[in-house]
């Protein structure tokens, strides 16, 4: 679609007198941000709502009407952290750091070399290469889940982080290639050509040219590769048990095992939640770039 | 040296079709093939790593879906031809389950995307706090989805303390009323109390890929627009609208992979009860509890195939927007 023939119908209507419009009417101005306020209110309510509770007793966590102001506490998070009661979160919470730490950096290891060949010096058909990239992030993760389980199996692997750490990786990798592909065709070629006249070698090129351009890349694209392995249930829930089992498992079990105790919930979800909001905050202005793969800045 | 750089420069021009410059390998000998393989070798390990775990799994499930194969009866085994796609198309379950998923993604994709195209348009104008505005509306994404399910089946939908029920009783005694109306949320709508909870976490995603888009309008030409007397329903008509089009869609296609995937809302708000039971619920279940491979297996591929329809269509907007960024 071409701009020109875009502006056409909206050209061809002007105004009898032909006069500009004023641009807003402050009024109306006003009331849509009131909207706009309300609106995003009315989104942040459940997470406030969840840290509110998650700093209330447990009576008071369920009482209808809702009690906002009763006295806080951090007994939900005493409890939650297993102080007194002896299960603690803690194994879980150290393997999903584990599997989401472990797999970035793989990831960043062979997604930085791929997105260099992909975009500085391309390999012939190198958009097939991309295009290749996406359909696997496109392939619903189930739809392998019963061979991963079945090699798990004959391997030994089931329970095992290192099974999570391998198919974090492979799920993050096209992600990563194609944020990182992006990030690098920022790259101006000009001061690479330059810097091989100069005589520099490879890694003295990437290591003194490339790196200060892309390292606010790779650290958006490690922040968004965290949050998927953080977030992921699935594949955890099946291929884990007691030894290996990330947070996510570990929520869902936590419900079941020990009845509901709502600001104990709150609690635990606030804290598995955690790190995931302060990565996504951090890599708030690339998030957008790395949920659409790339295709949106 | 200067092919290569001179290939990089004009990379993306007509992404489609591969660069022209580097040349075929033919008279020109060893070489250049080895220059090429130079090229490849940053990229081998990233591509066989994933070719591995993500391609080799699917061809064994491929296989294994045109076999008879329960754990349970291990004996058994065999060549079922198309079998279990027979049992799979056939079953009540699995039919009610794939309806389901169109549902649950179809309704959660429109909603979210009308809901974040509406907020999009509203955070795109400057008013006080608009980046305040905008953090807010971005956490729901930001709470892990296993923690978001729990929150909105305990914290809000529980019918005896839940939040929603808490404000209608509120609401009722500001009025002094004392019989406020309290709806079990999850018994009596199963389906849309889970839509609603993936609703609240899919909005922020699509309001900030629109909001992108948005933002990369053509300012000069809208403003010229308005200064020959556009009015901004005109504006919006036939300028924004058009522009956001391929921004809807990206949204649109990108929201229904995640969620035709999803598993985590459904496997934790209802446990796929109350006829929620989407496809990735019922081949976990198939698989993790009736141990039928070959029917997990054959209902795992009609997923796969269900999802190739979108990610073509995904693929290729994709590939107009890249296409576009390339050219710039």
């Amino acid at each position: 679609m071409s701009s020109v023939t875009d502006v056409a119908p909206v050209a061809a209507t002007r105004t009898p007198e032909g006069r500009p419009r004023r641009p807003r009417k402050p009024r109306s101005g006003a009331l849509l941000g009131l909207a706009a306020w309300l609106i995003g209110f009315l989104f942040v309510v459940p997470v406030l709502w969840m840290v509110l509770t998650s700093f209330h007793s447990e009576e008071a966590a369920a009482t209808n009407p809702p009690s906002l102001f009763a006295p806080l506490t951090v007994a939900g998070y005493r409890e939650f952290f297993g102080v007194g009661t002896g299960t603690s979160p803690w194994p879980s919470l150290l393997n999903s750091l584990t599997a989401s730490v472990v797999s970035t950096i793989i990831v960043l290891l062979l997604a930085i070399p791929a997105a260099y060949a992909l975009s500085i010096r391309p390999v012939r058909k190198w958009t097939d290469v991309m295009f290749f990239f996406l359909s696997t992030r496109m392939l619903p993760i189930v739809a392998g889940l019963l061979p991963i389980y079945l090699f798990a199996q004959w391997s030994g692997l089931l329970d095992n982080i290192w099974l999570l750490i391998v198919l974090y990786t492979a799920m993050n990798l096209p992600i990563a290639v194609w944020m990182m592909r992006s990030f690098l065709a920022e790259v101006p070629v000009e001061i690479l050509e330059a810097a091989s006249m100069d005589g520099a070698g490879l890694l003295l090129t990437l290591r003194q040219v490339v790196a200060p351009i892309v390292l606010p890349g790779i650290a958006a694209t490690s922040l968004i590769c965290f949050i998927f392995s953080w977030n992921e249930l699935l594949l955890a829930r099946t291929l884990t048990g007691t030894v290996a089992g990330t947070a996510p498992v570990y929520l869902t079990g936590f419900v079941t095992s020990q009845g509901l105790f709502l600001a104990q919930v709150c609690a635990a979800a606030f804290v598995v939640s955690l790190p995931v909001l302060v990565a996504g905050f951090a890599a708030q202005d690339k998030l957008v770039q790395g949920l659409s793969l790339g295709a949106v800045k | 040296m200067s092919t290569a750089l001179e290939t990089s420069r004009g990379r993306g021009q007509q992404p489609p079709t591969p660069p022209p410059a580097p040349p075929s390998p033919s008279p020109g000998g060893a070489l250049r093939r080895s220059a090429d393989w130079a090229r490849r070798a940053p990229l081998l390990p990233a591509l066989v790593f994933t070719i591995v775990v993500t391609q080799l799994p699917f061809v064994v499930t491929l296989i294994v879906s045109f076999m008879d194969w329960n754990a349970y009866y291990p004996d058994e085994r065999g060549f079922a031809g198309f079998g279990n796609y027979a049992s799979v198309l056939t079953d009540v379950n699995m039919r009610q389950a794939i309806v389901t998923t169109v549902i649950l993604t179809a309704v959660v994709v429109l909603v979210s995307l009308l809901l974040g195209m509406v907020i999009a348009l509203l955070l795109d104008r400057q008013f006080r706090g608009r980046g305040v505005v905008r953090t807010m509306m971005i956490t729901p994404f930001l709470i892990v989805p296993v923690a978001a399910a729990l929150l909105w089946k305990h914290a809000l939908f529980n019918p005896e303390y839940g939040l929603l029920n808490g404000t209608l009783t509120a609401i009722w005694r500001l009025f002094g009323s004392d019989d406020a109306p309290q709806p079990d949320w999850i018994t009596a709508a199963p389906l849309v109390s889970v839509e609603v909870a993936l609703i609240w976490q899919w909005t922020p995603f699509m309001m900030l890929i629109l909001l992108a888009g948005l933002q990369s309008r053509p300012l000069d030409v809208i403003e010229a627009a308005r200064i020959d007397g556009a009015s901004s329903w005109q504006i919006f008509r036939y300028m924004t609208f058009p522009h956001l089009r391929r921004y809807l869609e990206l949204g649109g296609l990108l929201g229904s992979i995640y969620i035709v995937q999803n598993f985590d809302a459904v496997f934790t708000i209802t446990s796929g009860g109350l006829g929620t039971a989407n496809l990735p619920y019922v081949i976990y279940q198939t698989f993790y509890q009736a141990h039928d491979y070959g029917r997990a297996s054959a209902a795992g591929v009609v997923v796969v195939i269900g999802t190739i329809v979108i990610a073509t269509l995904a693929l290729r907007t994709v590939s107009t927007l890249f296409q576009e960024e390339n050219a710039r």
